[in-house]
């Protein structure tokens, strides 16, 4: 019989699994963040509404259902081609609010400003968030401003908390994902970090990559129109990627999710930068996309739909929801052969060589 | 995109494919060097392309995975002090010395960066004349000249708080420690294409020649590696045991002279340990005695600092090619990229963590 390894014999290096200091790994929307959340965030205010972990908290208030979210905002450079950190403060939470399927309304925005931030950047920003929360049809109703001492901060990092109706009385969620159902993309994917990081490195190709910053609750509303009853998941793919989406949609649903390597859509700026940096393009960060999941029946008219708004005219579908209890989220390859997508640990580091 | 696309091509691939069937008639165990190769084979999916009579064994050209752990306690001390600003390649960053890692390291406020280039570090020394900035370097002959040419920039540009902690591994003597084990099954190399972009092909005439076993040098795309593999089977089925060139659009017999020459310059030849596997005569580089005061270890009095190897774990025989990452009662189960009990884990080019990334569900049933 084969000698079995008992792994508490084991003497490799120790492994590190605790920490007593927060790592920046823990706020990068992989495996490590959920663990902080759910063992110290959720533990300590566990509440029905809060249990769930969705980007949105459903809050039911006499015979209204209304979506509430909440987002801050540290990215640096804090001025990015496509946008800056004003409107992505507004669209970021926008688009969380929306992704219960709700009509944004009203939003807080709080400033944490470094003593010596530069006044004519800090209008620059404040315009930007005016111009985007007029082109979402949201107010901002309150807010808050605080000053920090030079060096105890960075530049800037804006909170903004938004609420918004909920107008539909489907049943929409991570954990609502059905056998059968298909995987919608409303366009490219990776732009914004790809934009991000070429910006922070210095990287320049030769057409630049811009941000993908944008407010998609009209894409959401026009699904649901489309969609109705059949549509069962709506997710911005934020921090983590498309890759981080589905592998909590199958684990909340107790799925398994199929994509498909060439459906996927990357322009191709962003294809040269992932293959330069060693990046995959599934766990980098979206700002203006939203992953929609539809019953396979209604699917095909709620694409076309996404396609005539200007936010959508890219969208495809990338795969389907099959019935396995693995959990896991795969990938076929061009070459037919298939590979599993992983909840990403932390970021991605480029590798040596 | 030109000259990736057509390296992906499903539909060469598949004439590839179906010839490596029709000319495989034995059993035959490849080893490919590069963990970029191990990366790329799993996520492409290319061990389930080959004939079974095929076994793709990975081999140690995982840079990370075989730095000694005592070098990398010598980083973390360095790295945890005041006056110096340390720099690595991103994965680096991650690998756990006895008792940490550098990010924690950094998040106990030590100054910790990762750069793509060693000169992006130089030019941090540049930037930050009040500070010692140190690079991390690893890897194989491939990472070598890059970190050769930032010190040989920083004595002609004279830049004094520079430094470096060398840790680079050469290819041909792991080759040749594995050969020589009495548990070697490795039948056919595919060789490490961008070490050869650098080195040439000339170091391993006489090894295929000596071990009479075909050495194929290797590019990285899909097309690339079946291409190789079914080089190093047609050899095999006819009896040869020839250097051939996969990766011509990169390799050329005589390598990078430029490289070369930057690299013997600044460094000379060390034996060296490897984490896993032991020491392995002349399979490092170390900084030449005119060179010395870019030593890191010189300069933060680390030399003497000792870490006794742990037991082996399995790592060093999947290094070795002798298991396969899922022959591990750990894998998957209580050893995971989160929670990593050995170096293989813990590099994306590790074997273990690219068969837990891409091929768990097959491997853990």
């Amino acid at each position: 019989m084969k000698k079995q390894i008992d792994p508490d014999e084991f003497t490799c290096p120790l492994p590190i699994t605790k920490h007593d200091r927060i790592q920046l790994v823990h706020g990068s929307g992989g495996q490590m963040s959920n663990d902080l959340i759910s063992k110290l965030f959720v533990w300590a205010f566990a509440n029905d509404e809060l249990n769930k972990q969705d980007d949105n908290a459903i809050l039911q208030i006499d015979c209204k259902k209304l979506s509430f979210s909440t987002d801050s905002y540290v990215v640096d450079p804090i001025f990015f081609p496509g946008g800056d950190i004003g409107d992505l403060a507004v669209n970021g939470t926008v688009n969380d609010v929306a992704m219960a399927g709700a009509i944004p309304l009203y939003l807080s925005c709080g400033f944490i400003i470094e003593e010596g931030f530069l006044l004519e950047n800090l209008k620059k920003i404040v315009i930007s968030m005016k111009l985007a929360a007029s082109s979402s049809g949201v107010k901002i109703v309150t807010g808050d401003t605080k000053v920090v001492n030079k060096g105890k901060g960075d530049k800037i990092f804006i909170n903004t908390s938004g609420i918004g109706m909920i107008k539909h009385d489907y049943k929409i969620g991570a954990d609502c994902l059905m056998p059968d159902d298909l995987i919608i993309v409303s366009g490219t994917i990776a732009d914004h970090g790809i934009c991000i990081l070429s910006k922070r490195e210095g990287l320049s190709f030769q057409s630049p990559i811009k941000s993908d910053t944008a407010p998609v609750h009209e894409l959401v509303q026009i699904a649901l129109k489309v969609g109705g009853s059949s549509i069962h998941a709506f997710r911005d793919p934020t921090r983590g990627g498309v890759a981080a989406t589905l592998n909590e949609f199958a684990q909340s649903s107790n799925v398994g999710i199929r994509i498909k390597e060439e459906f996927l859509p990357v322009s191709q700026p962003v294809r040269g930068a992932c293959e330069i940096l060693g990046l995959d393009p599934l766990y980098i960060a979206n700002e203006g996309k939203m992953i929609v999941v539809v019953k396979a029946d209604r699917a095909i008219e709620v694409l076309e739909a996404l396609r005539l708004h200007p936010l959508g005219k890219d969208a495809v579908i990338i795969g389907d929801v099959v019935d396995e209890k693995t959990k896991l989220v795969q990938l076929i390859t061009t070459l037919g052969t298939s590979r599993i997508v992983d909840m990403p640990v932390g970021e991605q580091l480029p590798r040596i060589c | 995109m030109k000259y990736l696309d057509e390296f992906r091509d499903p539909y060469i691939a598949k004439k590839i494919v179906d010839e490596i069937h029709a000319v495989t008639t034995k059993d035959w165990v490849i080893m490919e060097i590069c963990g970029g190769q191990t990366h790329s084979i799993l996520k492409n999916g290319i061990d389930q392309l080959i004939p079974k009579s095929i076994e793709l064994v990975h081999g140690p050209g995982c840079p990370v995975c075989v730095t000694p752990l005592e070098k990398i306690d010598k980083a973390l001390a360095i790295a945890s002090r005041d006056d110096v600003i340390f720099t690595s390649f991103g994965d680096m960053l991650r690998v756990p010395g006895s008792k940490k890692d550098l990010f924690m390291v950094k998040s106990e406020g030590g100054d910790v960066r990762f750069v793509y280039s060693p000169l992006d570090a130089l030019q941090i020394a540049k930037d930050n004349p009040m500070k010692k900035v140190v690079f991390f370097a690893v890897g194989f002959e491939t990472t070598a000249p890059l970190t050769a040419m930032a010190a040989w920039q920083a004595k002609v540009q004279g830049i004094d708080n520079f430094s470096l902690l060398v840790s680079h591994v050469l290819v041909p003597p792991a080759m040749i420690a594995l050969l020589n084990s009495p548990n070697n099954r490795v039948n056919g190399y595919l060789a490490a294409g961008h070490v050869c972009t650098v080195m040439g092909l000339d170091e391993y005439y006489p090894l295929a020649a000596k071990f009479k076993l075909p050495i194929v040098a290797t590019g990285f795309e899909p097309v690339d590696i079946l291409e190789g593999i079914l080089m190093v089977v047609r050899q095999l089925e006819e009896g040869r045991h020839e250097v051939e060139n996969q990766y011509a659009r990169v390799v050329n017999r005589d390598g990078n002279s430029s490289a070369i020459d930057i690299i013997n310059k600044v460094f000379e030849i060390s034996d060296q340990k490897w984490r896993g596997i032991g020491l392995i005569p002349e399979s490092g580089m170390i900084l030449r005695d005119e060179m010395a005061v870019y030593d890191a270890e010189k300069i933060f009095d680390v030399e003497n600092l000792k870490v006794d190897e742990p037991k082996e774990c399995i790592s060093g025989i999947i290094l070795q090619g002798l298991k396969k990452p899922h022959e591990c009662n750990a894998f998957g189960k209580k050893c995971t990229p989160k929670n990593p009990l050995g170096a293989t884990m813990v590099s994306s080019e590790g074997a273990c963590a690219a068969y837990y990334a891409y091929n768990r569900q097959e491997n853990l049933k």
